[in-house]
C-alpha cells in the first residue's frame, strides 16, 4: 500500500505516493528524476547519496521516503541559481576537486552543510565534515583545497 | 622552448561543471520507455556441478518477461586475451566461484526480477573447492579447468643476461619475500548497463566501462553479431581503475535479455556483486634475490612470483608478464630472471588494477635497495641515483626510456621533503623513506593480435561559428582525458579551448582501445593532434588559394590567422563573411582575420571540413616470448618520499606526509596531472595500510561493503606535495606521457622504508595493521634485548 507524503525539495513542494519501503534516495532518483543524487552502496557507507534534510546532511539511502514526510530537502540540483553555479560548485571546478564526479554531489552537499554551520572551518573540521563521503579518485587533497578556498 | 596557448595550463576541466551540478549523466541516471530490469542468479557455491536448472516457476511469475540460462546464451568462450578465453556468459556444467553466473531474469520491475531469481531452482553436486595457491597445486586438488593441470593458469620463465654470474660477482646478496592482499577497485559507481535493440537489429549497449571498443568486440562475438551492428556507448563513468577494462558477464547477460524481450533492459551490480565479480589486484607472493657490489652497483635480480588468480584468467596472462617485465627499471641492470606462476582457485577472478602487476614486486625490490644501502653505509637516495637509467637507455628486457626525468624526480623529492636534513635525524618513532618507479604510457600492442590503429579521432569544424567538434571513442572515466584531448585539439588548431566541443566514449566515433595501461594521453592524444592538424591544413589551404599566399606563411593562434611578414589584404573575404550574416551584430572587426571567418570560407569552398587522425605505436620490444608485455612508446617515472610516525606501543602507523615527483613528459593540464598523482598515492596508501578482501572458508567475501573494506577516507589522507617534473618525450603528443599509474609505484615501498626508519622493523606482508606492526616490533625488541 502506498502512502501519500508531502515534502519540500529545493524549495518546491511535492505531494507523492510512495511504497513504505522506498528510500529517499530512490524517491529522488527514480520517481522524481532528480538523478544528481548518486547511489554508491545503498548501505550508508559511501556518502554519494548525501542530501540535506532539515538542515542536516543525511545518507538518503538510509532514510525512508515516508520518514521524510514534512521535511525540507536540499539536493545538488537546488544549488545553482539564475546567476550561475553555486560558489561551492565553482570552487570544486576551479580547484580540480572533481575527477569521475560520482562522489561529487554528495561531497558538495556535505560541504554545504559544513559551511552553513561553520563558515570558517579548520583543516580538522573540513576533514570531519566530509568524512562520511568516500572518494576513490582524488585523494581528497584538491577537495580540501576547494573547501579551504571558501572560508569566510 | 615553444610557448603554448592552451596546453601546459590549469584550464578548468570541460566535464566538471556538469559533474558539480548533478547534470552529468551516469548509466543508472538513464531510463528508457518500456524499460525492463534485469537480475542475475549467481552461484552460492564455490565449486559445484550443475545437475539441473528449473526456471519454470520464475517464468510464471507475473511481470517476468524472460529467463535465460546457458541454453540461450550458448557456449562461446570469452575473456580478455583471445588465447586464454575461459569464461562463458552462464555456467554450463559447473560453477567455479561464489558469484559465478547461472541465469538472468528480465522483468517489469527490479523487485519482480529479484523475486524471480529466487524462484529458479538449481540442483548442485558440491565439489571440493580450493582457495589458496598451496591447496590448488596439490596432487589431489580438484581441477577448475580441463587442460590446466595443477590448476596452473599460466607460467612465465625469462632470463636476461646471466643472473647466476651476476650474483656470483656481487658483494652483497639479499633475498626477501613480500606478500600483499587481494584488493578491490572500490570505485564509487557500481557497474551498470542498458542494452536495447532497434527494429533494424542494431544493438546499443550503454555501459559503465573503461573500454567501449573491447566490449563491442566481445558482445559481437558472444552474441554472434556483426561488429558493425553493435554500438557501445559509455556515459560518464564513476571510475574504474582497471576493473572495468573488459566486458563483464552482466553486460553480456543484459544484451541477451534485450535480444529475447525486444525491450530495453537495465542491469546494475549491487556493491556486494562488485566484490563478487572482483577482477581487481591479485594477491602476489614474491621472492626476490638482489645482488650488488660494495660500491652500490646493482648486479642482478632473481625474481619468482606466485599469483593467486581466482577462477578465471581475466587479465591474468598480462598480469603475470607485467609482474616480471616492469621490475628492473628504472635502474641500470644487466641480469634479471623471472619465474612467474598464476594459479586458478575457487575465488573470484583477479584482473588489472592501477599499476598492473607491478606494485608489489616494486614494494619488495625497493626495500632491498634500502637494505643494500644500509649495508654499505650509503644514503638510499644516493644509491638510487648511482644506478639510475638515463634518457635513451634500454632495460635488459628491451624497454626503451625515450625520455626519463628520473634523476630530476629524485632531486625534486629530496628538496621537497628536506630529505638531507631529515634522513638519519628523525626522533625515535618517526621515520622517512623513499622509493622510485616507472610505468608504461600505453601498452605497445592491443589485447587481441591485430594491426589495428590504437586510436582514431575526427575533428569536424562547424559549418559556421568557428567551433571545432572532436569525436573520439576514448573513455573519460574521471582521469580528465576529455579535457586533455580538447586542449590538444585547441592548441593544434590554434583556437581557444571554449571553441572546442568534444564527444567521446562511443564506438560509432571510431576505434579507441580505451582507458587502460595509461595509454590515452599519449595515444589518443596523438590521434587528436593528427586530426586537428589535418583540419587546420584544409582551412589554410583554402586561405592560401583565396589570398594568393603560400600556405607555409600562415598559422592560426588564439583564434586568429597569423601571417609571416606583411598580412595580405583580406577585406574581400571579410566582406564575403559579413554578407553571410546580414543583420547579425557580432561581425568581426579585428585587425586580424579570425578563425571563425577562415573556417566559414573554407566550408563555402569545400563543404564540411573534417580532419581525421590516427595513431599506433612503432614496432616495439624484443623477440623473446612475452616481449610484447611491458613495451610502450614511452615510460613515466616517479620518486616519492614518505614520512611516518609509528606508535612503538600499539603498532599504529600514521603517514604524516608524502612528497611525490612524477615525470609525465609535457603536462597537458597541470591540475589533472597533480590529481592523478594524489589519487595514485591515496590508492597506494589504502593498499599499504588497510585494504584486504577477506573470504570465509566457503569462498564467500566477508567484507563486501565499503564499511568493512576500508579505503582511504578524508580522515586518513596525509598531506601530499605533488611536484610535476616535465621532460620532452619524443614519442608523445607535445611530449606528453603517462601519470595515471606510474605514480602509485613508489608509494608502498616508500612507506615501508619509512616504517623501518622509524621502528627498525621490516614488514614483508601487507596491509600494515597495528597488530602486524606490533608483532614485528615485539619480535625486534626480543631479538635486540630491548625492554
Amino acid at each position: 500500500m502506498k502512502k501519500i507524503i508531502n515534502l519540500t525539495i529545493n524549495q518546491l513542494a511535492y505531494e507523492t505516493a510512495v511504497e513504505p519501503n522506498k528510500t529517499l534516495a530512490d524517491l529522488l532518483r527514480y520517481d522524481l528524476k532528480l538523478t544528481g543524487t548518486k547511489k554508491g552502496c545503498d548501505t550508508g557507507d559511501c556518502g554519494a547519496c548525501t542530501v540535506i534534510m532539515n538542515g542536516d546532511p543525511v545518507n538518503s539511502c538510509l532514510v525512508l521516503a515516508v520518514q521524510a514526510n514534512g521535511s525540507q530537502i536540499e539536493t545538488v540540483e537546488g544549488l545553482s541559481t539564475d546567476e550561475g553555479i553555486h560558489p561551492i560548485q565553482n570552487a570544486f571546478v576551479e580547484k580540480g576537486a572533481i575527477q569521475c564526479g560520482y562522489c561529487t554531489p554528495g561531497m558538495i552537499m556535505s560541504t554545504k552543510s559544513l559551511l552553513d554551520k561553520n563558515s570558517n572551518p579548520s583543516e580538522q573540521e573540513i576533514r570531519e565534515g566530509i568524512s562520511g563521503n568516500l572518494c576513490r579518485c582524488t585523494g581528497y587533497t584538491k577537495i580540501f583545497e576547494a573547501i579551504e578556498s571558501l572560508r569566510s | 622552448m615553444k610557448e603554448y596557448d592552451v596546453i601546459s595550463t590549469r584550464a578548468n576541466r570541460i566535464d566538471t561543471p556538469d559533474k558539480a551540478t548533478g547534470r552529468a549523466v551516469f548509466v543508472d541516471d538513464i531510463s528508457r520507455p518500456g524499460m525492463l530490469y534485469g537480475a542475475l542468479l549467481q552461484s552460492p557455491h564455490a565449486h559445484a556441478k550443475i545437475i539441473s536448472i528449473d526456471t519454470s516457476a520464475a517464468e510464471k511469475l507475473k511481470g517476468v518477461k524472460a529467463v535465460i540460462t546457458s541454453k540461450d546464451a550458448g557456449d562461446i568462450k570469452y575473456g580478455v586475451s583471445p588465447a586464454r578465453y575461459d569464461e562463458t556468459v552462464f555456467a554450463i556444467d559447473k560453477v567455479r566461484y561464489v558469484g559465478d553466473e547461472i541465469a538472468a531474469v528480465a522483468a517489469e520491475s527490479l523487485d519482480i526480477a529479484l523475486a524471480a531469481v529466487e524462484l529458479i531452482k538449481v540442483e548442485y553436486e558440491i565439489l571440493p573447492a580450493v582457495f589458496t595457491i598451496e591447496d590448488a597445486m596439490k596432487d589431489d586438488a580438484p581441477l577448475l579447468h580441463e587442460g590446466s593441470p595443477k590448476n596452473l593458469c599460466a607460467e612465465v620463465h625469462q632470463e636476461f643476461g646471466n643472473v647466476e654470474e651476476g650474483l656470483k660477482n656481487s658483494d652483497i646478496v639479499i633475498t626477501t619475500k613480500m606478500k600483499n592482499k587481494r584488493q578491490d577497485g572500490a570505485f564509487i559507481e557500481m557497474q551498470g548497463c542498458i542494452a536495447e535493440f532497434d527494429n533494424l537489429g542494431v544493438l546499443t549497449l550503454t555501459s559503465s566501462t573503461q573500454v567501449p571498443h573491447y566490449v563491442q568486440r566481445t558482445v559481437a562475438m558472444v552474441l554472434g553479431m556483426d561488429v558493425g551492428k553493435v554500438r557501445v556507448i559509455k556515459p560518464y563513468v564513476g571510475a574504474g581503475f582497471g576493473i572495468k577494462a573488459s566486458a563483464n558477464p552482466m553486460e553480456l547477460a543484459c544484451c541477451f535479455l534485450a535480444k529475447k524481450t525486444r525491450k530495453p533492459v537495465k542491469m546494475n551490480y549491487t556493491r556486494d556483486q562488485v566484490f563478487m565479480l572482483a577482477r581487481a589486484r591479485h594477491q602476489f607472493s614474491h621472492t626476490i634475490t638482489t645482488g650488488a657490489k660494495k660500491d652500490g652497483t646493482l648486479m642482478a635480480i632473481k625474481h619468482e612470483c606466485w599469483l593467486d588468480g581466482g577462477a578465471y584468467t581475466s587479465f591474468g596472462i598480462a598480469t603475470v608478464y607485467y609482474t616480471g617485465s616492469l621490475l628492473g627499471g628504472p635502474y641500470k641492470l644487466d641480469n634479471m630472471s623471472y619465474d612467474g606462476y598464476r594459479v586458478y582457485n575457487n575465488k573470484p577472478a583477479c584482473g588489472a588494477q592501477r599499476g598492473h602487476g607491478a606494485v608489489i614486486a616494486r614494494a619488495c625490490f625497493e626495500q632491498q635497495l634500502d637494505m643494500i644501502a644500509e649495508k654499505i653505509g650509503m644514503d638510499p637516495l644516493q644509491l638510487r641515483i648511482k644506478n639510475m637509467m638515463e634518457t635513451g637507455d634500454t632495460t635488459c628486457n628491451d624497454l626503451n626510456m625515450s625520455s626519463f626525468g628520473m634523476s630530476e624526480c629524485i632531486e625534486a623529492v629530496r628538496k621537497g621533503s628536506d630529505w638531507d636534513k631529515k634522513k638519519g635525524h628523525m626522533p625515535k618513532g618517526k621515520g622517512i623513506g623513499m622509493a622510485c618507479g616507472f610505468f608504461v604510457s600505453g601498452a605497445g600492442y592491443p589485447i587481441y593480435r591485430s594491426d589495428t590503429w590504437h586510436g582514431t579521432v575526427i575533428v569536424k569544424l562547424t559549418e559556421d561559428g568557428g567551433t571545432a567538434l572532436v569525436y573520439t571513442a576514448s573513455a573519460e572515466i574521471g582521469q580528465g582525458s576529455d579535457t586533455a584531448f580538447a586542449m590538444i585539439a585547441a592548441e593544434t588548431l590554434g583556437i581557444p579551448l571554449e571553441n572546442i566541443r568534444l564527444a567521446s566514449g562511443d564506438t560509432d566515433m571510431g576505434v579507441d582501445l580505451g582507458a587502460y595501461s595509461s595509454r590515452q594521453t599519449l595515444m589518443t592524444g596523438h590521434a587528436t593532434k593528427d586530426a586537428a592538424e589535418h583540419a587546420k591544413k584544409q582551412v589554410l589551404e583554402v586561405l592560401a588559394e583565396q589570398l594568393k599566399v603560400p600556405v607555409e606563411s600562415m598559422d592560426i593562434r588564439k583564434g586568429f590567422i597569423e601571417f609571416k611578414g606583411k598580412a595580405p589584404d583580406f577585406s574581400e573575404l571579410r566582406t564575403r563573411y559579413i554578407k553571410e550574416h546580414r543583420g547579425w551584430i557580432d561581425n568581426p572587426k579585428s585587425e586580424k582575420l579570425t578563425f571563425r571567418e577562415a573556417s566559414r570560407i573554407a566550408f563555402l569552398e569545400k563543404g564540411s571540413i573534417v580532419g581525421t587522425g590516427k595513431y599506433k605505436p612503432h614496432l616495439l620490444g624484443g623477440k623473446f616470448k612475452g616481449a610484447a608485455v611491458g613495451t610502450s612508446p614511452a615510460y613515466g617515472c616517479s620518486a616519492q618520499v614518505a614520512e611516518v610516525t609509528v606508535d612503538m606501543e600499539t603498532g599504529q602507523v600514521t603517514i604524516d606526509k608524502i612528497t611525490d615527483a612524477h615525470d609525465c613528459g609535457k603536462a597537458i593540464n597541470l591540475t589533472s596531472v597533480e590529481g592523478q598523482m594524489q589519487g595514485s598515492v591515496s590508492m597506494g596508501i589504502g593498499e599499504t595500510m588497510h585494504e584486504e578482501v577477506i573470504f570465509d572458508k566457503q569462498g564467500r567475501v566477508l567484507n563486501h561493503d565499503l564499511a568493512e573494506y576500508k579505503i582511504v577516507t578524508s580522515m586518513d589522507m596525509p598531506m601530499v606535495e605533488a611536484i610535476v617534473v616535465e621532460s620532452a618525450e619524443p614519442n608523445g603528443p607535445y611530449g606528453a606521457k603517462e601519470v595515471g599509474e606510474g605514480a602509485i609505484m613508489p608509494t608502498i615501498p616508500a612507506i615501508l622504508n619509512a616504517v623501518y626508519d622509524a621502528a627498525g622493523v621490516r614488514l614483508y606482508e601487507l596491509p600494515l595493521t597495528p597488530e602486524r606492526v606490533y608483532h614485528a616490533i615485539q619480535e625486534y625488541k626480543e631479538k635486540n634485548n630491548i625492554k
